[in-house]
This record gives structure tokens, sequence and C-alpha cells, in this order.
């Protein structure tokens, strides 16, 4: 029984953490919700006594009596992975890439116990099976870059769980996973948490996989405990205003607009029409993997289409096919009539009518560049207008942002204020059609919610087609007129959005669906209406 | 693993080739050529005519390049001008003195930059990081030979317990290991001091790696962490630095041969270089470049002994 009381933590001058005060029973599991920055992770590290050395704790972390935050740095090592595990949101990078699985799991017993090799890899490998990774497909001999995400996560599961400890922390677990594995790891939590009765604290962003999952939940913002209770009464209450935000945004649908005369209506001919187009990669051994293989489809002028399928089914391939980063082996893609082809032989002209905004807000500027020079990047490709000057004023008004922000470093801007700049710098050459690649995956819902709203408007304004790739079917449906399904490199389903996520055909879209965590209709109640605000 | 060696393997073996060209190339354009720097000014033209043929310099280029490395892979580098003996003989016995006296050098940099460097970034930030990056970098900006002066002067003048200088042989193998102790010393001391600071830089990056902050949550000490998790990680960019160390230390010890008096490497191009005896310089210069792409090998497979990343390209 894990209890935190009156903890808080601050750095320098700022509060990070304050009266934040959980029970963790052994055998429930909590759910810890709240927008990036409002505390959760700084919750789960002050547990762990892995806050950052300048950081100052107050409050009591009590474990069975014991406050861990009173215990001696060589005491807290005997705590952590013994008595509390946890595991954290990148899967890529959570383990030594240059030690074996079997050593990463086996190490863990032989810190805490005197046991020699043979007989912790034993152990590990009985833990290892637990988690799924059974032999002989999954030998204690593999490296972490020999597995997907979904396997490296279980991989971090099996080392956190290795000494059966009475409470796992698990950091958004299944955020960087797609939907059919966050919906197979969070089946196996929840069966570990039963089988050996273990407390789980689930931190997420996601409502809808708390209200699947928890059995108790804690609303976090601004490093507080706003409100918290069993999950399916603060659900149904929602009586903090915040919580009611929260829940708003995450079932957020922009308003639909009018799509245009529709497919097939339109007169003029496809925007983008992609024929029978097959990305052959080579693999060691002789073999070879059509990552995209046979894929033909077309996008309207003014149109907004959801690609979606699993990791690994082709789209990221697909995609930088269609940006003309990647050569084909076979087929065609024409954007307006003109052959797309990789590399500088792609006419300056044709790549004016494409933009791309990326998954990760951080990582997409320059962060040496002020923002008017970030945005006025792609006139590389027209030719500087003599009014790039407005041009630049009217392409961050229309994004909500003001033109003072010119001349500002991209430091200085939230994670979505960063992807309203990449909309604008999307935006600012009037380009046909917006490829949004994982464009929302990494923002908060409300600022999610807001980004979506943002994203429909430019389209009506301005007449502009979307290619927009998700994992997360619930945001494909509010912003999709129609739906693409990929699987195996192929387009295994292709139908209006509500259409292929209420009656999916495709084997692939019907695991897509059942995987996708939501939260009960009968929770929602009646204040269904409510705008995101905030 | 097989794959990405036999790829390492052949370019290597073109920078090799393409090097003796470019190595063979440069002395030949030199003006003036060994047969008239061997007979001086004031020789005969026809005197020099005919010595140039004796030597084969009348041949045209691509042809004298074949000979020569034709000579070259069969242990034949040809005659020093100078000395009028072989020149593999030279270097041969040049390396007897170089080779070991890079090879302690390293070890010693080694031996000093890994307890230093992890104590440094194990303590980042703190007096004793501080101190750390003080006295490295005073390391690097002494140059090594003021080190030998203060060497000598405590062990040989003040203790008498190391020579000053010279090199008996390897008859001797304890006067001759001990006659190599303090060059060693001397040039391990900067290779160690910028050794020190690659290695903490890598360990602090490393450090911020979420696999540490796993190993952390697995119950592991912040030192326990640090030595089983994060060296080994930090190890790429610590093995290219000594590649190159390892290759500056093998000719880049004139000095230091020069302050001992010691018959390495360097001191034999330092004398043909202002004796002209160019041939005397090919040589080396080539069997140095050689030295250089089989180290670069070797971290090659250091890397690849440490990465599995890297064994199945």
């Amino acid at each position: 029984m894990i209890e935190t009381r009156d903890l808080a933590v601050t750095i320098g001058a700022s509060r990070l953490l304050d009266h934040v005060d959980l029970r963790l029973a052994q055998g429930r599991i909590t759910g810890l919700v709240g927008e990036s920055g409002s505390g959760k992770s700084m919750t789960a590290l002050a547990i762990m006594g892995l806050l950052p050395p300048h950081a100052r704790v107050s409050g009591q972390v009590l474990l069975d009596g014991l406050n861990l935050l009173a215990l001696p740095e060589r005491a807290m090592c005997a705590v952590r992975g013994r008595r509390i595990g946890m595991i954290f949101q990148e899967p890529m990078t959570a383990l030594n890439p240059l030690m074996r699985i079997g050593d990463q799991v086996a190490e863990v017993l032989r810190i805490h116990h005197r046991m020699d090799r043979q007989a912790a890899l034993a152990r590990a490998r009985e833990r290892l099976d637990r988690v799924g990774l059974a032999e002989p497909r999954f030998p204690l001999t593999l490296y972490p870059h020999e597995l997907s995400g979904g396997q490296r996560q279980r991989v971090a599961i099996a080392l956190a769980i290795a000494e059966r400890p009475e409470l796992l922390i698990a950091d958004e677990p299944t955020t960087a996973l797609d939907v059919t594995t966050q919906a197979q790891i969070l089946t196996l939590l929840r069966g570990l948490v039963r089988d050996e009765e273990m407390g789980l604290l689930l931190i997420t962003h996601d409502l809808a996989v708390v209200a699947g999952l928890a059995d108790d939940v804690a609303v976090m913002r601004s490093g507080e405990i706003v409100e918290a209770g069993p999950t399916e009464a603060l659900f149904r209450r929602r009586g903090h205003p915040y919580t009611r935000q929260l829940f708003a945004a995450s079932r957020h649908v922009p308003a639909r607009i009018a799509a245009g005369p529709g497919p097939g209506l339109d007169s003029r001919p496809p925007l983008l029409r992609i024929e029978d187009a097959a990305r052959v990669f080579r693999l060691p051994g002789g073999r070879s993997l059509r990552a995209v293989d046979g894929v033909s489809l077309t996008i309207a002028h003014g149109e907004s289409v959801g690609l979606v399928g699993e990791s690994g089914c082709g789209k990221s391939t697909l995609t930088r096919a269609i940006l003309g980063l990647d050569p084909l082996q076979a087929g065609s893609i024409r954007l307006n009539g003109m052959q797309v082809s990789a590399g500088n032989r792609m006419p300056h002209a044709l790549r004016a009518q494409m933009q791309v905004v990326f998954q990760d807000p951080f990582g997409s500027f320059d962060p040496r560049w002020r923002v008017a020079r970030l945005l006025c990047e792609p006139f590389h490709l027209t030719g500087r207008p003599p009014d790039w000057r407005a041009r630049l004023d009217a392409a961050l008004s229309e994004v909500g942002l003001s033109p003072e922000d010119a001349g500002k470093y991209i430091h200085e801007f939230s994670g979505g204020q960063r992807q309203r700049l990449a909309i604008a710098r999307a935006l600012i050459i009037r380009p046909a059609l917006i490829v949004l690649d994982e464009a929302v995956s990494a923002l908060d819902v409300r600022v999610r919610a807001q980004v979506l709203d943002l994203l429909v408007r430019l389209r009506r304004d301005h007449g502009l087609a979307y290619l927009f790739i998700s994992h997360d079917l619930s945001v494909v449906r509010g912003i999709a007129d129609r739906v693409l399904v990929m699987e195996r490199g192929r387009i295994v389903e292709d139908g209006p959005a509500a259409q292929v996520i209420d009656a999916p055909q495709a084997e692939a879209t019907r695991r897509l669906v059942a995987a996708m965590p939501r939260i009960p209709e009968g929770w929602i109640g009646p204040e269904q209406g409510e705008a995101a605000s905030g | 693993m097989l794959g990405y060696l036999l790829r390492r393997m052949i370019s290597l073996g073109l920078s090799l080739l393409v090097a003796s060209a470019l190595i063979f190339s440069v002395v030949e354009l030199v003006p003036g050529d060994p047969a008239s720097f061997m007979l001086g000014t004031g020789a005969q033209p026809e005197t020099l005519a005919a010595l140039r043929s004796q030597m084969g310099l009348d041949q045209p280029l691509p042809l004298r390049y074949a000979r020569w490395l034709a000579a070259i892979l069969q242990g034949d580098f040809g005659q020093s001008f100078t000395y009028k003996t072989p020149i593999a003989g030279m270097i041969a016995e040049r390396m007897t003195v170089s080779l070991p006296l890079a090879v302690m050098a390293l070890l010693l940099a080694a031996v000093i930059a890994f307890p230093v460097g992890l104590f440094a970034a194990a303590r980042r930030g703190r007096i004793g990081d501080a101190a750390v990056m003080g006295g490295t970098q005073l390391g690097i900006a002494l140059p090594n030979f003021w080190f030998a002066m203060l060497l000598v002067l405590l062990f040989s003048v003040r203790l008498r317990l190391l020579p000053a200088g010279g090199f008996p042989g390897w008859g001797q193998p304890v006067a001759a290991l001990t006659a190599l102790l303090l060059p060693a010393v001397a040039l391990a001391l900067p290779q160690a001091a910028i050794l020190a600071r690659v290695l903490r830089s890598a360990l602090i990056e490393t450090q911020g790696q979420d696999y540490i902050r796993t190993a952390r949550a697995k119950g592991l000490s912040a030192a326990q962490t640090l030595r089983r998790h994060a060296l080994r990680n930090a190890m790429v960019p610590v093995l290219t630095i000594m590649g190159m160390q390892f290759s500056f230390l093998l000719a880049g010890a004139i000095i230091i041969e020069n302050v001992f008096y010691l018959p390495g490497l360097g001191r034999l191009i330092f004398q043909a270089i202002s004796q002209r005896d160019l041939i005397v310089v090919q040589s080396a210069v080539l069997v140095l470049v050689a030295a250089v792409i089989a180290v670069t090998f070797l971290v090659d497979l250091a890397y690849a002994a440490v990465d599995p990343r890297l064994r199945r390209r």
C-alpha cells in the first residue's frame, strides 16, 4: 500500500507539485490524468525518488507506513525495482541498445538478490513468457533493435515486474504505440494487476484509456489534484470544471463543413492520383519487403482523406513517396496531372503544391532561426513574392498567432503553438494539398481540439485538400470525409469516414475499431454539446 | 557481420591504393629528382642522364609507380640514397622503438583517462568535475616536451631512477622498457587529458538517455548505472579518438624522440627530409598511412564488438 501525503515539489521558484494526496492499493488500478506539464510524471518520479537533483520535495511518500522521502539513497535503491517498478512512454529508447533482453531482465534480479547468472536468466525467461514474449520466437539473446515498439514495451514491463513489486508505475505506457498494440499492452497490464496482486498507477493524457481500465481516477492540473474518485462516478459527475473541459475536448468533433460537391461530382480531375504504387525494400538474405504493394487512390480538390493503419502497415512509406522523398519501384503518383518523382528531378512548382506537417512539433524546426525565416522557407520553391511580409503576417494571424511572433525563436512557443507554426509554414505558399502526418498525436486533448478546429477552418477558407495520417480513428473521424485503411502495404478499405468506422468491412479495420479505447456511452450524460474551451 | 567487415576491408584497401598513388606522385612532382641531388649542383648533364637511366627515373610515371608498388608488395622499399642500405630494414628497426612507444603511451593514456573521465561524469557540475576540467585543460595546453623535461628533471636528475635518454635495444628487454617509460608518460599526459574530456562528455550525453532512467528505476545506484550502462554506450566516440591518437603517436613523437634521444620513426623521417632522401620519406609515409588504415580497421572491429546493431549491417 502506497500513499502520498501533502507531496510537494519545487524547482527553483516554481512549484511543480502541491498537496498531492494519492492512495494506491495493491490489486487496484489508479489512473492519473492531466495535460502535459500538469505534474503527472513529476508525481511518479517523486514516488520513485528519481527527481532531478535540484528539485526540493516535501510531504510524505508512505510505503506500508515507511516514509520513502526520508530514506537514504542506498535504501531507496533497494526499494526501486524490487517494491516499486516503473515503465516509461518511449519503448524505442527505454532499453539499453547494447544489452541482450535476457540480461536486462536478469539484471533486476541480480542487483536485488545474490543470484548467479544462470538462475537469474531462468527467472528472466519466466517473466518474459509472462509478458507474452515466449520462446522460441523471443530468445533471451535478442537485442532491443530486433524487436518492435510493442515488444520492447513488453520487455520494459518484464523487467519492471521481475521482482513482483507491490506497485507498478506506468507513465504513458501506450502513447507511442498504435491502437491495436495499445490494447494488447493494456490487457497485459490489467492481467498482471489481477494475477500478481500488484497496484498500478497508470499515467495518461487519454481519458478513454483510463475509462476502460482504472478503478480510480485522479485528475491533475498545474501540480494539484483537482478531482479524484472511483472512475465511473467521477466520469459521470465531472465535478470540477477542468475535468469537464478535458472530457469535452477528448470527445471534440470539429464542426463539419460541406465537403464541396463530393468526390466524383467535382468536374475537375483528381488532385492526387496514385496508380499501382509499389515500394520495395531489399532485406538481408535476398528477401524483399513490399512496404507499399500496389496502392491506387485518388484525392479530389478540397477533399480531406484519412489514412489509418497499424504501425508497419506502410502508411509512412506511402507518405514519403507522395511527398517525393523516396522513389517508387512501380506505379505512378500524379499531383494535378504532373508526375511526382523523388529527389531533385521534382520541379519546384510541383513541390510547392504540396506541403507537410509532421508529428513532432519540437524536432521539426531549426532552433537557431527566427519564426519569420522558418515560415518563409517554402518561398524558395516559388520565389519570394513582393508581398511576403503581408503573407507572413496573414499566415501567423490565420493560425491564431500574432505578427509580432515573427521575430521570436522556436523555443519560446508551446507544443500546440509550434504545431500552429508548422501549419502556417505549410500554408504560406498556398499549396493545394497538405499532408498531416500524425500532426495532432503529440498534442494534449484541449490543444488538439483547437488545432483540429483550425484545420477545418483553413480548409474551408482556402479549399485545401488534406491527407490526414493517423493511428487514432476517433480523430480521423472528426476531420476526414473519407478514410483509407492500410494493412501490409495494401489499401484494404476505402469509404466515407462514418461508414468505415461504424460498419467496418475489412478485418484490419475491425481490429482497429475494436482496439479503439472508448468512454462508455452511458457515462457521457447530458453535457455532450459542451465546447472545448481554454 | 561478415559483410560489414568485408565492405570495410575493401574500402580501406582502396584508400590505401589511392594514398600510395598520391604519395608517389607528390614526391615525383617535387622539383629536383634524387639523381641530381646525389650528384650535387655541379654535375655534368651526361653523368646525370646516365644515373637517371640507371635508377629508372627516365621511365614513364605510371610504369615507375607500378614497379614501385610491386616491389613494395614484396617487401622491397628500395635503397636509401644517403645510407645506401635497404629502406625496409631501416623502417623495421625504427618501428621496434616507435610501435612499443605508441602502444605504451596509448595504454597509459587510457589507464589515466578512464577513471578520471568516469569520476568527472559522476560528479558533473560539482567541485571534483571542475577540478578535472581545469586539470585536463592544462594537460591539453601544455606541450608534451615540457612534461618530458619535468619528468627528466625529477626521475633522472634528482631521483636517478630512470635514464634521461638513449635506447639500449631490445637485447636488454628491461633496460629497453625502462628507457621507453618516461617518453611514454610524456606522450600520454596530453592524450590522457583529451581522452578524459571526450569520455566525460560522452558519458554525460549518455546519462540523459531513457535507458539510464530505466536502469535507475530497476534499483541500480547512480554509480552502477554509469559503469554498467553508460560506459559501454559512450565507447564509440572514445574509440574514435583513441584510433586517431594511436596514429598520431606513431609518427608524431618526433619532439619526444629528440628530447630522449630515441631512434624512432619520427626522427628517421625528419633526417630523411633534411637530407632530401625522398625515397625514405616516401616509404615511411606509406608505412604510416598503412598503419593508420590498419588502426581504422581495428577501430571498426571494436565498434562492431561494442554495438550489436552494427553487426547486422
